[in-house]
This record gives structure tokens, sequence and C-alpha cells, in this order.
């Protein structure tokens, strides 16, 4: 059985159902993050399983215990939230060592944790400050050891890096995989920015509209999305319109041009519309042949971003981005050039659902 | 270059005028009881007189109790309105503000009818009972002010997020609310604590119906039979107010600077 065991689980709001049936088994140890835009239903996830939301139906279970009726306090889950919440009246040390006041541990052992947790979080001297004296970041990583300062089976994180700015958020995320990896602390993060998902995960969870649409791995989710969903919001895809002619021989016609994928379409017939997802990366211009597919189109824009240069073509009524590393000495195509779209077949991914 | 502008000036010096002219006029007349020089006589004779003490002495002890009933059904009814109750604010701002609309005599007739010997629950059978039916009177009279201060200090913090991080960390309703809640809107609290402070002190109405010797009974009793007294009485009870007034804006000013990041 694994560590965490969410079974069925609903949450509904008057009439309005913003959590489907929602199942997930984490082992222990894991580092799981749920990826979503707002409304997904990501954060009601997460606060069900803390117990700040009452549970429509289903279970969730944490190391064989069913706690979905457990009031937040007998959970053993610690949580860090977007807004830090740290007590103001508290110094940085009585906002670590609250928990295990609270737990009514001894003052020597409360020392000892508390000096633990300021060594972890790299803010040894910082004891006696007040939160208001503390940057963003720092706030965030003393809610953290505060969070952690008990020992939760379960430690989850509420959007933690969206107050902060970009170059922080970037640390600190390096920060919390690190400790939690060190911890081995079984983990639940909630993000809508797909970076923080794809580069601290062992596994992602995608949700749209209350409804899980992929779990996976980083590498699973962004190279190999299975909803027209997923391959818009994680990475930047084209997503393409085609239609299926011959589903054994896993054959296509996009724009009135054919095009073959690696093995059959399952699931299909001749004639299904479907959508094909080609992330930009994938694709290079050059000559027509070898083993690789090939499309005509027509140079339609050339943005050169710096390190990248990204290349719209146009295939009859859809268009094609193309992202290349900028190469001093490859000349670049000009608007309105010809141009051949080619890409390894497998690389060409037929999403489920309706075209 | 900008024209110097009298309107607002002139405006200025008219309140002021308003306002200070009787309070110098006050403090002039306390000061002339010894015929041909001013002096601090009629406050010495005010001090001096044990009903003053006794009176000023019974209020105080009202109002610290009053503050202490006040808070304590306030502050958790506020909290809990904002956490889990909002849509009952509304209901709740406008019982709160009943005392300022039902005359505080209409109050004291209620009170009287409700808790009189014969009643269920008969308060005014004993002095205790009494001073306990008065505190409560008062708690009524300083609701709105009180649950205003304190609603006022509960929005200005994370009401929601601080319980729920307090409440992932093992904590309980009542740890929460002594350790997390209170220390949190202690300014708010004394900010409220002091105008009840003010309110109870110089209170008349309820105190003179249900016969208990507080400061303002005494007040009315100087002010009848005596000419310079009253004056001086006058002078000392604003002085208690505005220190009143004066703490809330000390406290007022230490939240602003320790909010500040």
């Amino acid at each position: 059985m694994s560590f965490i065991d969410i079974r069925g689980l609903k949450k509904s709001f008057g009439a309005t159902t913003v959590v489907h049936d929602f199942d997930l088994s984490v082992e222990r140890g894991e580092f799981i993050s749920f990826l979503g835009p707002s409304g997904c239903g990501k954060t009601t996830i997460l606060r069900m399983i803390a117990g700040f939301e009452s549970v429509t139906a289903g279970s969730i279970a944490i190391a064989g215990k069913e706690i979905s009726r457990l009031p937040p306090a007998g959970r053993d889950v610690g949580m860090v939230f977007q807004a830090y919440a740290l007590f103001p009246n508290m110094t940085v040390a009585q906002n670590i060592a609250f928990g295990l006041r609270v737990a009514k541990k001894s003052a020597a052992e409360i020392r000892t944790r508390v000096a633990e947790m300021l060594d972890l979080i790299k803010l040894p001297a910082l004891g006696d400050r007040y939160p208001y004296q503390l940057s963003g970041g720092q706030q965030q990583r003393v809610a953290l050891a505060r969070a952690i300062a008990v020992k939760p089976q379960v430690l989850l994180l509420d959007e933690p890096l969206s107050a902060l700015d970009a170059k922080i958020r970037v640390s600190l995320r390096e920060e919390i995989r690190s400790l939690q990896k060190e911890l081995g602390i079984t983990t639940i993060f909630v993000t809508h920015d797909q970076e923080e998902a794809l580069s601290m995960s062992d596994r992602i969870v995608v949700l749209a509209d209350g409804r899980t649409e992929q779990i996976g791995s980083p590498f699973e989710v962004y190279n190999w999305p299975r909803t027209r969903f997923v391959a818009s919001f994680v990475g930047t895809l084209n997503l393409l319109a085609a239609e299926v002619i011959d589903a054994d021989a896993g054959t296509l016609r996009i724009d009135g041009l054919s095009v073959a994928t690696v093995g059959p379409i399952r699931g299909r017939v001749a004639g299904d519309r479907v959508t094909v997802a080609l992330r930009p990366e994938a694709v290079t211009l050059g000559p027509a042949g070898g083993d690789r597919a090939d499309l005509p189109g027509t140079v339609e824009e050339v943005s050169f971003l710096g390190a990248v240069v990204r290349i719209r073509v146009r295939l009859g009524e859809q268009t094609v981005s193309i992202d290349g590393f900028n190469q001093p000495k490859v000349a670049l195509p000009a608007k309105g050039d010809d141009a051949v779209l080619r890409f390894a077949r497998e690389d060409l991914l037929v999403l489920e659902g309706d075209g | 270059m900008k024209k110097p502008t009298f309107g607002p000036w002139l405006a200025v010096i008219l309140g002021a005028a308003y306002f200070l002219i009787p309070l110098i006029a006050t403090v002039e007349f306390s000061m002339r009881m010894k015929r041909g020089e001013y002096s601090f006589e009629a406050y010495r004779v005010v001090l001096g007189d044990p009903r003053f003490q006794e009176s000023l002495a019974y209020s105080v002890v009202l109002a610290l109790v009053t503050i202490v009933i006040g808070v304590l059904l306030v502050v958790p009814t506020a909290y809990w309105v904002q956490l889990r109750l909002p849509k009952l604010r509304p209901v709740v701002e406008f019982v709160t503000l009943l005392p300022l609309v039902i005359p505080a005599i209409v109050i004291v007739f209620g009170y009287l009818r409700m808790y009189n010997s014969q009643s269920w629950l008969p308060l005014t059978d004993s002095r205790r009972g009494t001073d306990l039916l008065l505190a409560f009177g008062y708690v009524t009279l300083a609701l709105p002010y009180l649950y205003r201060s304190i609603d006022t200090g509960l929005r200005a913090i994370d009401v929601r997020t601080l319980t729920e991080a307090a409440e992932s960390l093992g904590a309980g309703p009542m740890t929460i609310l002594f350790r997390v809640i209170f220390p949190n809107i202690r300014s708010a609290i004394l900010s409220g604590a002091f105008l009840t402070f003010a309110i109870v002190i110089g209170e008349f109405t309820f105190a003179a119906l249900l016969d208990r010797p507080a400061f303002g009974p005494y007040l009315q009793l100087v002010g009848a039979n005596r000419a310079y007294e009253p004056a001086a009485l006058a002078i000392i009870a604003f002085v208690v107010t505005w220190a009143c007034m004066g703490l809330i804006q000390v406290f007022g000013a230490a939240r602003g600077a320790a909010s500040k990041t």
C-alpha cells in the first residue's frame, strides 16, 4: 500500500463540483507536484489533505490511517503557505518552536531542535529577529523550518515561491528540493509554474477543471503529454489539427500533407479528426529526405531571442513554431522563403480526446 | 508663487476657539476658589474628598471588569465571524450598533424589569449582583467602539492563514486564540479598552438608575451643590479622557511601526 492513498476524492461547493473523483498514490519520500492553472482544484485538494476543507466524498489515508475526518491538528501534516503565515508577534526562534511547544516538548529539546532548524535553513544568527525584519525568501525558509520542526509525516507546500522575486524563487526551489531529499519527507507541492514543477518533482499531477489530466515524471509529462491541455500547459507545443488516413500504419494528413507517426494510432479509425503535438525544439529546417518526417511550408516570421531563434512556418491553414539555438555562422531564412520542417516520427504525438 | 490662503486658517482658528475658550474659561473658573488669587484649592478639595476617591476607584474597577468581559466576549466573536461566518458580519455589526440607537435609559429600565428581585435572575437583589449588572450594561454601551476597534485589528492581520498555520502545527482553538490572535491584535484591543475606560468613567444614567456609587453620579452631585469643584472635576475628567486618547495614539503608532516591513 502507498504511503499516501487518495481515493475518489470529491469536493463540491453547493451545486458546483470543483474536484472530481481524484485518485493518487504517493510513495514515502516522494516529491509530488500538483500543476495547473488557477481554479483547477490543486489548492483545494491540498487543503483537503491538510484538513482545512471538508471532503464531500472519497478517502485520504496516510500510512494506512484514514484522516479525512480528522481535524487539521490531528493529521500530523506540516504546511507552508504562499503568504508565509509566520506569527508576527513571535521571533524566528519562537515561530519555529511553536509546534514543539504545542506538543509539550521539553525546553532543552525545543532549544536543540530550533538550533538544528536554524542551521538547516542557513539562518543560525537570525533566531531573535521578528518576521518583519526578514526578506521574503528568509521568511519562507523560516516557515519551512517551522513546518518541519515537528517532524510531520507529510509536508504540504501551497505555492510557497509565488510571492518571491524570480532569482530568489530559483535558489529557494533548489534549497527546498535538497532539504526534502536530505530529510526524506513525503512532499506535495502546489504550483502553477511548470518550470518549478518540472525542476523539483519526482512526479507531476497535471490538473484542469478539477480533474487529473496526467500523472507522470517531469520527463514523461513534458515529452509525452497525453491530452491537448497538458500539451498546451506544460512547455510550448505546436498543436495541429490532423485527420487519420490509416490508423494501423500511423499515417495522418495535416493541411493536405501526408505524414507518418511511429506505430499505429490506437483507438482511431481512418477519417477521425485528431490533434497532434510537436515540440518546437524537436523540429529543424532542412532538405527533404532521409528517415525523418518532413512537411513543406513557407517562413512567416523569424524572431531573434538571443540564445534561441524562433521561426514560424505556415503549412496551409496552420503554423508551426521552431526553436533552434542561435548559430552566428548559419544564415537565418527570410520571411517568405520556402522551408521544409523535419522531425523524428516519434516526436509527432497524437493526443487523447477530440481533435 | 503660491498665494497665502487665509480661509483654512480662519476655519482652524474658529474651530480651536470654539473648543478652547470654554475649556480655558472652565480652568480659569476652577482656579478662582480663593478670593483675589488663582489657586488649585478646588482641585485640592476635590482630590481630598473621600467620596471622589471612592467613586473614582469604583468606576476604575468597574471599567477594568467591563474591559475584561468585553474583550473576552468580542474578540472570540469577531474572530469567529471573520474566520467562519463572514456572511453574518452585517448582522453582527448591526447588533453592535444598537446601543448607539437605543437610549441608555431604555436599556437600564429593561434591565430593571428583567433582573429585579421578582425575576428568574434577581441580580438587583444584592450589591455585587447589581455591580455585575452594571458591568454588563457598560459592556453593552462600549460594544460599538470595542467591536469596531477589534474588528479593524483582525482585518489588519491574515486571520485565516495564521489560524491554519497554527492548526497545522497541532494547536487547538484556545492556543490559537490566546497565543496567536490576542497578541497580534493587542494594540486594537488596547484602543478599544481605552475607549471603554473613557466611556465608563463618565457614565451617569446606568449608575444613577441602578443606584451605584460611580464617578458619574458623584460628578452630578457635586455639580448640583458646589460652585468651583464641579469645574475642577470637569477638568480632571477631561484630562483622564484625553490621557486615554493619547494612549490610543501611542499604541496605534506602535502598531504601525511594528507592521513595517
